[in-house]
């Protein structure tokens, strides 16, 4: 078994998830709240990840990370090496990627939050973002932590977009599911089966282990 | 008809509908198209650009005949086909999968050897390097981010990318720049879309755009890799094992060789 690529894997999957918290919110307390006439057009946006094929999504990852646009040189220029085969460029590609399975649910949660609650709180002095952090998120909780274990998941199982935009690099942007398909590609039937039970196996658990968590009464 | 339908309504009707069903229905009149006979040939990516010509020139003699490639790497199509994948013929990129093939009772014939394929180092034109001046060592430039080669693992043509840079002496000083596409065609996208500047890729991918609009390549000295002998076999669930076998005499015959050496590859000369 790679072990290698099951750390980058991990990785991989945690800083997703972490940054996905710290962008998503913000995007979903937004979509929540908001009454803005085109809102539609920034759930669209946030929804189409899903629509195209992950190597399609990851083709065009490779071709914006690329010195012929915009985006990519600037990247170049400022950083001095490029985003592609970086494991940087894997985790944007990743957060791109898993947008919709993180946005979606907190914004859920968040609407399902009763109004009256948040304007309680305004009334009673407390700022808009100190509300979001004592009453909203704590409200929410259950389906923001869903939206946080899809996202891992869903970056641990993640193939297309890494398999475009990484380049194949051992201990930068080799993965686990990309190392299963090596495996399966050389017909080594047999370690492609070893780590994809692995993969199972890990990803049950932590599975298990959240969805029991959130039964716990969460604490305000 | 006569233009009574003024009185009796239900004509009318009766006639629209007859001349819907007419133009809905095909018509016994119009001769008889004979049946297509469908070929499904499954092939490693490096055959992209030439197995669409030699389809073309299959098909222009074989009116009726449909040539339907798949490209794939070699491992992924062997496993598709082991799984009983609906394929007639096999077309790979070396010839230890057609021999496995063959040796797993999947074939019918024997595994033929159709063409050699031929390695160019291929270098992007921003990169100011020019390959036909400094050759292989073009690749330890440091205006050279990112070396694509197909992945050793799984593909002939990264194989043989890797044996070339050690014959060369250049591998330890180049392996942190190698990116590894699955297949030659990830390789040539890595190129093309400007992430990779060099690239070693078969000989026929770099004489069309858009690597030759994008930049300058060598030839790999041939004898610093192994020879890409690239064979192909009959498959034992062919629907049409005849038409397979004469569109494998056809790669093999005078009109396939045509088309193969103008796309670079090197013929058997059994």
């Amino acid at each position: 078994m790679d072990v290698e690529a099951l750390r980058l894997s991990f990785e991989l999957a945690a800083l997703t998830t972490i940054a996905l918290l710290v962008i998503g919110l913000p995007v979903a307390a937004w979509l929540a709240s908001s009454r803005w006439r085109w809102k539609p057009m920034v759930e669209a946006v946030v929804a189409l990840p899903l629509v195209l094929p992950p190597t399609v999504l990851g083709f065009y990852l490779l071709v914006a990370m690329g010195p012929m646009s915009p985006f990519g040189r600037a990247w170049i220029s400022i950083f001095g090496r490029p985003l592609a085969f970086s494991f940087e460029g894997l985790l944007l590609a990743s957060i791109v990627y898993s947008l919709p399975f993180a946005v979606q649910p907190f914004a859920a949660a968040l609407s399902a939050v009763d109004p009256r609650l948040v304007e309680a709180s305004h009334t009673l002095g407390v700022s808009r973002l100190a509300t979001f952090f004592r009453v909203s998120l704590p409200i929410a909780a259950p389906g923001v932590i869903a939206g946080a274990v899809l996202t891992f998941a869903h970056t641990l199982g993640e193939f297309g977009v890494v398999l475009m935009v990484g380049g194949n690099i051992r201990g930068e942007t080799r993965t686990l599911s990309i190392a299963i398909f090596d495996a399966v590609e050389q017909l080594d039937y047999a370690t492609a089966s070893r780590t994809a039970l692995f993969l199972l196996a890990v990803s049950f658990t932590v599975l298990v282990v959240t969805y029991s968590l959130r039964r716990r009464p969460v604490l305000g | 008809m006569r233009p009574s339908g003024t009185e009796r309504p239900f004509l009318r009707v009766a006639a629209v509908l007859a001349a819907m069903a007419i133009l809905l229905v095909p018509g016994p009149g119009r001769p008889a198209e004979p049946p297509m006979r469908k070929l499904a040939v499954a092939a490693s990516a490096n055959l992209r650009l030439v197995l669409l010509e030699l389809a073309g020139a299959f098909e222009r003699r074989n009116p009726g005949v449909k040539v339907e490639p798949t490209y794939g790497a070699s491992g992924m199509l062997q496993a598709q086909i082991d799984q009983g994948a609906p394929f007639d013929l096999f077309l790979g990129a070396d010839r230890e999968s057609a021999v496995r093939l063959h040796a797993a009772g999947l074939a019918l014939g024997q595994p033929f050897h159709y063409a050699t394929g031929r390695l160019v180092l291929w270098v992007a034109a921003p990169a100011r390097v020019d390959p036909n001046v400094l050759g292989m060592s073009s690749v330890a430039n440091p205006a050279i981010k990112r070396i694509a080669i197909a992945n050793p693992a799984v593909a002939p043509y990264g194989v043989a990318a890797e044996q070339a840079l050690r014959t060369a002496g250049l591998l330890d000083a180049v392996k942190a720049k190698l990116v590894l596409g699955e297949s030659i065609l990830q390789v040539v996208q890595f190129a093309q879309s400007g992430n990779a500047q060099a690239a070693f890729v078969p000989w026929s991918m770099a004489l069309v755009p858009p690597l030759a609009a994008q930049g300058r390549y060598v030839v790999v000295p041939p004898g610093s890799y192994p020879a890409i002998e690239q064979y192909g076999v009959v498959l034992g669930r062919a629907r049409d094992p005849q038409l397979a076998e004469e569109f494998a005499g056809f790669v093999r015959g005078p009109g396939g060789r045509t088309i193969l050496e103008r796309h670079k590859y090197a013929l058997p000369t059994d």
